[in-house]
């Protein structure tokens, strides 16, 4: 069986595993409230007058933040608690194919999740003449920023057989990430530290990397950015399961 | 078929395998017996590829499970001792992931499930979920997905855990019967099931083999072999 077969089959398994629980429905009400709440209400989506979805994506660092290590936290601890890690282990596939199938399964969940946004772009256009490229952009940055998070989750998930554990690291760690780019934090760190040093920080901030897709900006490191935190992280869980 | 050759596996200072070689081919049932912690499923697990030997080789149909995984994966049927399965899947649904990653398409993956369904006396409960079966229903699941591809090697991890005498009289005549052609290893405390099923078997204790043969000649009563060769796990060593 060719490999890209192995990972469609296991990640076909892992979407359908998220709709037959109610977990998937919970998540996608409760992102959908949530990031409609902060877009028009906290972020003052009418008051500021502008046809943009500036607002919309400002939140979404700290959306992400909960609700994707909600979303990947059993992806590799629950097979470990349940025993069926050992089955899929033994099954003709490589623990690559394995991860990279689940990693792909939830982001695509994610994805879903993240395209029942739809009608804020539909809200935007009725009102005012906004520019859509940068609404893409928006999304793009959006989406690859939630696969930082979610090969994060990977991570910390494949370290321990307790969802609770995997979800509390991967919160702090991508919080590390938040944090790191995020304006009241650099400002107090200038305060001590060269700027060279406070770019530095900054640069491994989830926060820098998502600023030019909000601006419409879709520059090609940032995407080597969030794409090498992906590889890297999913990297990591290989080397996490090996521990059995 | 199957190939062990000094096989050894250390959990820090603790060998729970310690030099254990043994051949198994096709046609042969091997009964692995020993007390709990004797490291059968240690051993089981090794032949898999789910545990990496310290040093020693395995190898599954000429292929070495460390060298070339995916190639003796294949060829090998596994039931892991909690039987594990999705519980949020159905049979069905847990039996057709089971035969895709088998590489099993159309028509044959169809065969492949109502041939292991047969087997197994699922059924009755093919449409089920599987988190709202009986232990004997999730055990024999977890068994069909070890059968699924018809696979030359058999490892089993007490297959007759948790059935009632009924099933465990099914299940041993099923391995009896699947011998025939395969090369089968499983393991079991239960020494009738020795008699009942093997034509050979293995008694290992704190990772050694301490005996080896046909149940005849390894004597009788068996259960009197087994605990003069064995020592309880409450006895320090």
């Amino acid at each position: 069986m060719s490999a890209w077969r192995a990972i469609a089959t296991i990640g076909r398994r892992e979407l359908v595993s998220y709709f037959t629980s109610p977990v998937a429905y919970v998540f996608l009400v409760i992102f959908l409230l949530l990031t409609g709440f902060l877009t028009f209400t906290a972020g003052a989506f009418f008051e500021r007058g502008e046809a943009s979805l500036a607002s919309f994506f400002a939140w979404h660092p700290w959306v992400y933040l909960v609700l994707v290590p909600a979303v990947g936290m059993r992806l590799w601890a629950e097979e470990r608690r349940a025993g069926t890690l050992e089955l899929l282990l033994t099954l003709p596939v490589s623990p690559w194919q394995a991860i990279v199938a689940k990693f792909l399964a939830s982001w695509a969940f994610l994805a879903i999740a993240l395209a029942l946004t739809f009608p804020v772009i539909v809200t935007v256009n009725v009102l005012g003449d906004p520019d859509n490229g940068v609404i893409l952009a928006g999304y793009v940055g959006s989406l690859l920023l939630a696969g930082a998070y979610l090969a994060i989750t990977c991570l910390t998930s494949a370290m321990t057989r307790n969802q609770v554990i995997a979800f509390i690291v991967a919160l702090v760690v991508c919080l590390f990430l938040l944090l790191a780019g995020f304006s009241p934090v650099t400002n107090l760190l200038t305060r001590w530290a060269s700027p060279a040093v406070v770019d530095t920080v900054a640069a491994f901030s989830v926060v820098t990397h998502f600023d030019g897709f909000q601006r419409g900006v879709i520059d090609s490191r940032d995407v080597l950015f969030f794409l090498s935190v992906i590889g890297f992280a999913l990297f990591a869980t290989g080397i996490a399961l090996r521990r059995r | 078929m199957i190939r062990i050759d000094n096989l050894v596996k250390a959990f820090g200072p603790k060998r729970a395998v310690d030099g254990v070689s043994f051949a198994v081919e096709r046609g042969e049932v091997l009964g692995f017996l020993g007390p709990n912690g004797a490291g059968k499923s240690t051993t089981m697990r090794m032949i898999t590829g789910f545990l990496p030997p310290t040093s020693g080789r395995v190898s599954v149909g000429g292929h070495d499970v460390v060298e070339s995984p995916l190639e003796a994966k294949r060829l090998i049927g596994y039931l892991p001792e909690a039987a594990p399965s999705y519980p949020d899947m159905t049979v069905e649904g847990f039996l057709d992931f089971a035969a895709r990653m088998r590489g099993l398409a159309g028509a044959a993956r169809k065969r492949a499930i109502a041939r292991v369904v047969e087997l197994c006396f699922l059924e009755s409960v093919f449409a089920q979920s599987i988190d709202t079966l009986s232990k004997g229903y999730r055990h024999r699941t977890c068994l069909a997905q070890a059968l699924i591809h018809d696979p030359e090697v058999l490892i089993l991890d007490e297959p007759t855990d948790g059935l009632d005498p009924n099933q465990k009289h099914e299940v041993r005549g099923l391995i009896r019967e699947l011998g025939r052609t395969k090369a089968i290893i499983f393991s079991t405390h239960i020494l009738e099931e020795v008699d009942a099923a093997c034509t050979r078997a293995m008694i290992i204790d704190r990772g050694r083999i301490v005996a080896s043969g046909t149940p005849d000649e390894l004597g009788r009563p068996l259960d009197e072999v087994f605990r003069r060769l064995t020592r309880p796990d409450t006895v320090k060593s």
